[in-house]
């Protein structure tokens, strides 16, 4: 299993134009996650996408040190992100070729060499999710549930260790939320969950109350869960 | 926090690419004359405002080197006749009027956000290069004389300056709504988290 | 490809189909150049009858000539009674009939070159120029996001649109276009964050 260390870390944000210059996104915070599953839970705007974000790079601390797997973050960005894979809420952002084989062959372009061999790999993993027959679609014209699911492929398809979803579910429909919470919970991997879905939440292993800024509960998901049900009122 | 990223940059760079090519797909205003008067200068000059001269030109630039295979250019004819035709001069005024105009609005980027500039240096970018490639090019591939050529062109002033209107006001309003994107050393962030004030 | 505005491209296995997209589009530069070079009946009439050929060897459908010949057929019925009015029959057919050629010749091109090759020829050209920080991949990623992004502009654009209607603003370009923008750039910083989170700024 993975582990991912937050030393210390502060997340500040510039605002040009704004009324102060800057706004503190995450205050000093040090984490250390060994667990399998782990689910971030917050209102929005509470920092938990700056969390889920500061896992690869995609947010940089603005002071302490992020540490996965004994890589930094900010010095070994291109192995950490080799090892860490993220998916987002919206899938149409995530999805940026014309059609799916063609998106799934984009992840593989440094585990395949050679343009055929690596659309054949890409379709055989469409076929272990059940998508082979929509490898020649327009990526526009898929449901948002399918869209979803090819996104986890294509971030799967390179088998990283260590798996950032960023409320995954928070655009689909009650059954392809399910669909995506089960498969995601299902992974051998470890899992960075940042979800409203308070029953995903509930199925991880440890969750986190992030809250202004700041981790304000962790620890085992009922009591967690059950404070931040309380305190929403 | 975010840095501003190489891959965002290009995102943007292809976004408006795909952006003035509906501008340009989109219902023309017809007048008759056959030279490109849909929303396509409006994506153009846009794209300038809103991305800066670097991000502007290569975004017109892709648009152009896409159209030779796409129908993506005004009229919807198929791409790269229209540089064996009459409009080619216009379109390869494009990215240069897309630069200039970046660098103007760039120049200070607290000007992003003031109609009046923004306005004022679409319409000079565009005074530079459109009206002045697009008729040469005209004269030489139509045998015209330039008077001929320049006066068929201004048939054109008139929507140009309503169109750079819009252009304005809508690139102010994206400078508001994404203040990054102008600053010169500020990163760009897309996370959905202003959260607190710092003390 | 199904990207929404569909390329205007054939497959098929012709000669023009085989040739490198560079020969293709130097050819089609130096029959433009020959054009205005040498104006007269002889080269108007040798381009036409080149034009003609070239359509039908690429196998071009009548009904995708007529189609791009469609979209300037205003422009080029003005110039031709503009040329006629003031410099006589000949001289029309002369001017007209080369651009007409011209935009033929174009049409062979596109039918035949594929959206893949033609990117496949640019990554190529590109690569010399690896060495003064260009990245070819980026560049191909490039167009590969545009051709996606160009159904989706239109999905927001019919949106928004929409949208400014409910509201009964349909007649403010304002109302709709404002939007319109700033999705594409909230999409595009979205899609770049998720490039990022995919390595592709790394490469």
């Amino acid at each position: 299993m993975s582990r991912i260390e937050l030393d210390r870390v502060v997340v500040r944000a510039a605002t040009p134009g704004g009324p102060v210059p800057e706004v503190t996104v995450l205050r000093e915070t040090t984490l250390d996650l060994t667990e399998q599953r782990i689910a971030l839970v917050g209102p929005n705007g509470s920092g938990k996408s700056t969390l889920a974000r500061l896992v690869n790079g995609l947010v940089e601390p603005t002071s302490g040190r992020v540490v996965v797997d004994g890589l930094d973050v900010a010095k070994k960005g291109r192995e950490v992100r080799r090892r860490v894979g993220f998916v987002f809420t919206d899938p149409s952002a995530q999805l940026v070729m014309p059609t799916v084989v063609e998106d799934v062959a984009l992840s593989l372009r440094h585990q395949v060499r050679g343009r055929e061999e690596r659309a054949d790999a890409a379709r055989g993993v469409l076929a272990s999710y059940g998508l082979e027959e929509l490898a020649d679609r327009s990526v526009h014209t898929l449901s948002g549930g399918q869209r979803q699911l090819l996104a986890l492929a294509g971030v799967l398809a390179t088998d990283p260790a260590v798996l950032v979803a960023d409320e995954p579910t928070t655009l689909l429909d009650l059954r392809n939320a399910r669909m995506i919470g089960d498969l995601l919970l299902g992974l051998p991997q470890q899992l960075v969950l940042a979800t409203h879905d308070l029953d995903l939440a509930l199925r991880c292993d440890r969750v986190l109350l992030v809250d202004d800024g700041t981790v304000v509960a962790d620890g085992a998901p009922d009591e967690v869960v059950a404070h931040y049900r309380a305190s929403a009122g | 926090m975010t840095r501003r990223t190489p891959t965002t940059d290009v995102a943007l760079i292809a976004g408006f690419a795909a952006l003035i090519a509906v501008c340009a797909i989109l219902p023309d205003i017809k007048t008759g004359v056959g030279v490109p008067y849909s929303l396509q200068t409006f994506g153009v000059l846009l794209t300038g405002a809103v991305l800066g001269p670097v991000r502007g030109f290569l975004s017109v630039v892709l648009y152009l080197v896409a159209g030779l295979v796409l129908p993506i250019y005004s009229g919807g004819a198929s791409g790269i006749s229209h540089y064996s035709g009459v409009t080619a001069g216009y379109l390869v005024a494009f990215p240069l009027a897309a630069a200039l105009c970046g660098y103007l609005v760039y120049r200070n980027h607290r000007n992003a956000t003031q109609f009046t500039l923004v306005f004022t240096c679409g319409l000079l970018s565009s005074f530079v290069f459109v009206h002045t490639l697009g008729p040469l090019n005209l004269a030489w591939r139509a045998d015209l004389s330039l008077k001929e050529a320049f006066s068929f062109d201004a048939a054109y002033f008139p929507g140009d300056i309503a169109k750079n209107v819009v252009m304005a006001l809508i690139a102010t309003a994206v400078h508001r709504a994404f203040p990054d994107l102008a600053a010169r050393r500020s990163p760009a962030t897309t996370t959905d988290e202003p959260a607190t004030q710092s003390a | 490809m199904t990207a929404s505005p569909l390329g205007d491209y054939q497959p098929g296995t012709s000669v023009f189909h085989q040739l490198p997209v560079g020969a293709k589009l130097l050819g089609l530069l130096v029959l433009s150049i020959v054009a205005v070079s040498f104006r007269g009946v002889p080269t108007t009439i040798g381009l036409l009858v080149l034009a003609v050929a070239g359509c039908v060897v690429a196998g071009v459908r009548l009904r995708r000539a007529a189609r791009a010949l469609r979209g300037v057929l205003v422009a080029m019925t003005l110039l031709a009674a503009y040329q006629t009015w003031q410099r006589g029959g000949e001289h029309a057919f002369v001017v007209v009939g080369a651009l007409v050629a011209l935009l033929l010749l174009a049409t062979v091109f596109t039918t035949t070159t594929s959206v893949e090759r033609m990117v496949d020829a640019i990554t190529r050209w590109l690569g010399p120029f690896r060495r003064f920080g260009v990245n070819p991949e980026l560049v191909a990623l490039a167009f590969s996001l545009m051709i996606r992004g160009i159904p989706l502009t239109l999905a927001i654009a019919g949106e928004t649109r929409d949208a400014a209607r409910a509201r009964g603003l349909e007649r403010n370009p304002r109302a709709y276009l404002t939007p319109l923008v700033i999705r594409v750039v909230a999409h595009a910083r979205a899609t770049g964050d998720a490039l990022h989170a995919r390595g592709l700024g790394d490469d």
